[in-house]
């Protein structure tokens, strides 16, 4: 929701249209009104334009080609070879989607990312509203359980791997003494699916949890007077007014959340390498695969994948979005 | 200074009140001895699962090298590995590099952030909703596809093997995110007190940087704390674009170092602890604000 902070930015609302129809003298005046603004966001719109703009045009330019390893232009010793790959049109796209490992991908990707995120977002809801209490110890829990967010990713990560090891390991030591025999936590597919969700619902928790946090606390306490008044029970409580309360951060989170998990590359990357084969294997590991480890390394393959994974998202946040706007949120 | 503080106090009052007030109406105060022990006892079963598997990585790297694997706790505690550590590579060189992409990065992406925010959060101008659906976009794009024409595109600018390289990409990842919650958090900035800072005769970068600045420390703090975090624990493109041990910064440097000898889980655990303290200090000066910049920041995103 912005504001309109004065007599221009009220007017601009309304001048965009005029400015457009009347040309360069209204190129002029939109200059003058909304100079403030632009140079404001100009080091944004700058950086991101070079920065990601470009690389995805020549992302999608070489998803519409053959390039790979073998003919793209190279320096080899002294002697430079131009590319040689050209333009096949639409190719890469019909062999990703009607090959059955796509589809493969596609399938355990939405359950990664939708097991991920909703046993994130109840346990964050849960967590968040234990701390929302007020109790001695309170800035003690909530700073142990920000913590995994303070840890780089790759630390965490690798702390993981540490305790699943499948024969050091302080987890299989733990259930050995227990008499339970060693799990094999990365070595077996389900156990590795269930294993990466873990570390992932671990690293995201923190940050739901924080949010949700925030929000709980901008809920006023009368509503919660005036439902005790009407003899509203806990449960109702929490259903009629903390859940509509937290209505709007949770879009938020959730909508962040999911395209961030959708894509968590380093938690597959770093704990199973996409393995034990290729069972917990997501589209962004995937595309990194051809392009990197595969061979030779097929980058318009890669770049294929790459486009796929961007327009699922990009369909996901509009449709999330209309959704929302049924339900009449302004966003 | 004396806005920010009269502003902020009442509103972290409100903040203390409402947090108190349906404990007391609820008759929270009297909560049943078994529901307090119910509490805690969750509290700290989610405390101990969140701090474990860092800790445990703390408790190893004091072991010496040999006891890596022995599950007890504290066994002959030793500094040996860190010593390794810091003798065998160029860990200050990596250190000085870390800090200065990290730095530049946290002030620089903390400032565009801000005034991207605040652009958005004030103005309608034209071009506002496109920027807001690329600042959304460019949180889908799979990083790992965009190295490759980002490599490529860094060697034309010759940016290659320099921190300024490194710091604009890492910008890219984190301002998105951050210009999203600072433009919530400016939205909960009364839009009176940048009138009064009209009347007063300052211009739109005027009132910014004098009074709505100081006002938005929760939001900056979050702010920087997560452009901080994104920059100094990413190891991708660090050791994508970073050649050569003069270049390479912490993380890009000690996962190389990790990766190579991946039976040795001693010095593996030092790297990792040696990584995470700096982000852990962060953390710290962060966290008192990390609560109420996101409540901004998200509640209205």
């Amino acid at each position: 929701m912005a504001v309109h902070t004065s007599r221009t930015a009220a007017q601009a609302a309304g001048d965009t249209n005029v400015a457009r129809g009347r040309g360069r003298g209204g190129l002029k005046h939109a200059l003058a009104t909304h100079w403030y603004a632009w140079t404001m966001v100009a080091p944004v719109a700058l950086v991101l334009g070079v920065i990601i703009g470009w690389p995805l045009v020549r992302g999608i330019y070489l998803s519409l080609t053959d390039a790979n390893e073998r003919n793209v232009a190279r320096t080899i010793g002294a002697n430079t070879i131009e590319a040689s790959y050209e333009f096949v049109g639409l190719d890469n796209y019909t062999a990703v989607l009607s090959d059955p490992v796509f589809w493969q991908r596609l399938v355990w990707t939405v359950v990664w990312t939708v097991v991920c995120v909703s046993v994130t977002f109840a346990l964050g809801l849960a967590l968040a509203n234990m701390l929302n209490r007020n109790f001695r110890g309170r800035g003690f829990y909530r700073m142990a359980l920000i913590l995994p967010w303070a840890v780089p990713g790759f630390v965490s990560v690798f702390a993981w791997r540490f305790l699943f090891n499948r024969d050091n390991g302080i987890l299989n030591k733990v259930l050995e003494g227990g008499g339970i025999a060693a799990v094999p936590w990365l070595d077996d597919p389900t156990w590795a699916k269930l294993s990466v969700i873990t570390v992932n619902v671990w690293l995201g928790v923190p940050f739901m949890m924080v949010a949700l946090l925030g929000g709980l606390q901008s809920i006023p306490g009368e509503l919660y007077e005036a439902a005790e008044m009407d003899g509203a029970g806990a449960w109702q409580r929490f259903r009629h007014i903390t859940l509509p309360g937290l209505r709007s951060v949770s879009m938020t989170v959730i909508l962040l959340s999911t395209i961030w998990t959708f894509n968590m590359f380093p938690v597959i990357f770093l704990l199973t390498r996409g393995g034990p084969g290729d069972s917990t294997e997501i589209l962004v590991t995937q595309a990194f695969r051809e392009a990197f480890v595969s061979s030779p390394r097929d980058f318009a393959g890669s770049a294929t994948w790459g486009v796929l994974i961007l327009a699922l998202l990009m369909i996901f946040a509009l449709v999330y979005r209309r959704s929302l706007r049924k339900q009449g949120e302004v966003w | 200074m004396t806005v920010a503080t009269s502003v902020t106090e009442p509103a972290a009052a409100t903040e203390r009140a409402a947090v108190r007030k349906p404990g007391a109406v609820r008759g929270r105060g009297e909560r049943s001895p078994l529901a307090s022990v119910a509490l805690h006892a969750t509290l700290i079963g989610a405390s101990v699962i969140a701090v474990f598997p860092v800790l445990w990585v703390l408790l190893t790297s004091i072991k010496p090298a040999k006891d890596a694997i022995s599950t007890d706790f504290v066994k002959d505690p030793t500094l040996e590995n860190y010593r390794y550590l810091v003798e065998s590579t160029s860990f200050f060189t990596w250190f000085a590099n870390s800090v200065l992409v990290a730095g530049v990065t946290t002030v620089l992406g903390v400032f565009i952030a801000a005034t991207t925010g605040y652009a958005v959060s004030r103005f309608r101008f034209p071009g506002m909703k496109p920027l807001m659906w690329t600042l959304l976009v460019t949180q889908m794009f799979p990083m790992a596809i965009l190295i490759v024409p980002l490599y490529n595109l860094m060697g034309q600018l010759g940016l290659l093997n320099q921190p300024v390289g490194l710091i604009i990409t890492y910008l890219t990842i984190a301002v998105p995110f951050c210009a999203w919650m600072m433009k919530g958090f400016f939205d909960t900035i009364p839009v009176e007190i940048d009138e009064s800072g009209r009347v007063d005769g300052l211009n739109p970068f005027g009132t910014f940087w004098r009074l709505i600045l100081p006002l938005a420390r929760p939001g900056l703090a979050v702010t920087a704390f997560y452009s901080f975090i994104t920059a100094w624990g990413e190891v991708a493109y660090a050791s994508a674009f970073m050649v050569g041990d003069d270049n390479l910064t912490l993380a890009g440097g000690l996962q190389t170092f990790v990766t190579q000898y991946t039976a040795n889980w001693g010095p593996m655990t030092a790297a990792s602890v040696l990584i995470a303290i700096p982000a852990a200090i962060v953390f710290v000066f962060a966290q008192r604000h990390l609560v109420a910049g996101m409540t901004a920041g998200a509640t209205k995103g």
